[in-house]
């Protein structure tokens, strides 16, 4: 029932602290707003059941009364079956905490009527974050989330260091291709992703051939017959003679392909 | 074990029978035991330029369906003992080839020679497939024109990828670019292209240079490899050719130094 909750950003305004020592500096600001982080324990309500609550909690603190002696707390009503919410009476519930001499500084979860009582008491209402906290194994335990396993990394850059002939194709599934020579007219080479040629791209190159407008082909000479990157294609027809021999990337900008020299 | 060769090319008519023939006499004459293959199946072509076509009993094919044997295929060349000659077939065609039949074929040839020279027919189909697929080495004939290049690294892609080694995930085909017909003065002109242009474009390591010869149109019609004509232009060149693949250090001629010397003249010294 009792949780420990290891950081906890906390919006709310400080709970009441044992009387603070006075700033002795008088020149200096003495009111500063400042966030940090206070761990505090987390009282989770399962049901609404005031006596059988009243049992627990007795039992619970029993085994630490000194500890928990004033001890602000954060009442958490998220993991309540939501008919059972319906039925808690919010201020018996408090006097139970009040009983105990727990402090709430706060509610999450919980129904509306709840945070409307609980602001009647000034307890503040927190942001439910309950997700970075996996519920407790207590009387009905939340489905297990199962975290999926780390996706094994698998290189998806093809690299190609033999000169591509015409007549071949290659094509760079799910990801880059660099090619570590010429590219010949005829050839075809194609990637979903980034296309680089480190020699003269005088065949075809398409790159983001999924749809993938934002792939780019890099290039240290193009001559290519045809470029295209997400389908947007051209051919060498309309190839800009001044960019020969010399470095360049070929992107999409406003749907046209648009050739840069790097 | 033997090394195989191919001459391929692609493009037709750019002079891969002349070559095939040319190298295997001139690995003969250097002293190796070699082979050369017509691959032609249905064309029939070396054993004209070899000169033996009277003696064509069986051929490829027959050896192939084990119609005969090796020993009854092979022609022994009359000008030098060690090159043999393997035939084609004139009334068959390339279908009459089978890949298993090939490789037992090679694998008999190998025990025997040091060299065996496939010659390739044009094209990319069945019959230049079969000549290049067990190969070790490919000489890419190619003439300085932009069809015959292209083809050429049409070419040079299927040996990358369709070949035996490229297969097998072993050391990929050792590949040389032989460039034909070669005229420094219609280079000059720009008529055609240049060495440099063409291995700027195919980017493969120069076996050699053949300048464009009567000699060749002339030992092709004698039957005679033009390597036998010393004195020939071509014949020089090929044998350059042959010392280079044997790992020799040879300078390549009849590109720019014969250009200086021979139409230097003609074009006023302006090179």
């Amino acid at each position: 029932m009792m949780k420990r909750l290891s950081s906890f950003a906390n919006p709310a305004p400080s709970p009441p602290m044992p009387a603070n020592p006075t700033p002795t500096a008088s020149n200096s600001t003495i009111v500063e707003l400042k966030s940090g982080s206070i761990t505090l324990p987390i009282l989770k309500v399962y049901s609404s059941d005031l006596t059988e609550i009243e049992t627990q909690l007795q039992k619970k603190l029993g085994s630490a009364p000194e500890f928990f002696r004033h001890a602000p707390i954060i009442i958490d009503l998220g993991d309540m079956p939501d008919d059972m919410k319906a039925h808690l009476d919010f201020s018996g519930f408090l006097k139970i905490l009040q009983i105990h001499t727990l402090a709430p500084v706060g509610i999450r979860g919980g129904s509306a009527a709840h945070q409307k009582a609980a602001q009647a008491e000034k307890i503040p209402v927190l942001a439910d974050v309950r997700s970075e906290n996996p519920p407790a194994a207590q009387p009905k335990p939340a489905p297990k989330r199962t975290i999926p396993p780390p996706r094994p990394i698998t290189a998806t850059t093809k690299i190609i260091d033999h000169p591509v002939r015409s007549g071949q194709r290659i094509y760079a599934t799910g990801g880059d291709l660099i090619v570590m020579a010429q590219v010949s007219p005829g050839a075809e080479i194609m990637a979903d992703g980034n296309i680089h040629v480190y020699g003269t791209l005088k065949g075809r190159a398409l790159a983001g051939v999924q749809g993938n407008l934002e792939a780019r082909i890099f290039c240290s000479d193009l001559r290519a017959q045809l470029i295209a990157i997400g389908g947007h294609y051209r051919t060498s027809e309309s190839e800009d003679d001044a960019l020969k021999g010399r470095l360049v990337q070929v992107y999409l900008r406003d749907e046209t392909l648009t050739v840069d020299p790097l | 074990m033997a090394r195989i060769i191919v001459v391929t090319s692609g493009k037709g008519g750019v002079g891969k029978t002349t070559t095939s023939a040319a190298m295997a006499m001139g690995f003969a004459l250097r002293g190796h035991r070699t082979v050369v293959i017509d691959f032609d199946i249905g064309l029939r072509n070396l054993d004209l330029i070899m000169g033996c076509e009277r003696r064509v009993v069986y051929d490829f094919v027959n050896v192939i369906n084990k119609e005969a044997n090796l020993n009854q295929a092979l022609i022994k060349d009359k000008r030098c003992e060690n090159l043999f000659i393997l035939p084609a077939s004139q009334t068959r065609d390339k279908d009459a080839l089978s890949l298993e039949g090939v490789e037992r074929v090679l694998n008999e040839l190998s025990e025997t020679h040091d060299y065996i020279i496939c010659d390739s027919p044009a094209g990319i189909e069945r019959g230049a497939h079969l000549a290049m697929y067990f190969a070790d080495d490919a000489v890419v004939v190619t003439n300085p024109e932009v069809s015959s290049v292209r083809d050429s690294d049409r070419m040079l892609g299927i040996l990358a990828s369709k070949s035996r080694r490229a297969e097998h995930n072993q050391e990929p085909i050792r590949e040389y670019l032989l460039l034909t017909r070669y005229s420094p003065q219609r280079v000059k002109l720009g008529e055609m292209l240049s060495v440099e242009d063409v291995q700027e474009i195919l980017s493969l390591h120069l076996l050699g240079v053949i300048p464009e010869s009567k000699a060749v149109l002339s030992a092709s019609n004698s039957g005679n490899p033009v390597v036998l004509d010393e004195k020939s232009d071509a014949g020089q060149a090929y044998m350059d050719v042959v010392a280079r693949y044997l790992g020799e250090e040879v300078p390549h001629r009849f590109i720019e130094e014969e250009k200086k010397g021979l139409f230097g003249r003609w074009f006023g010294g302006k090179a």
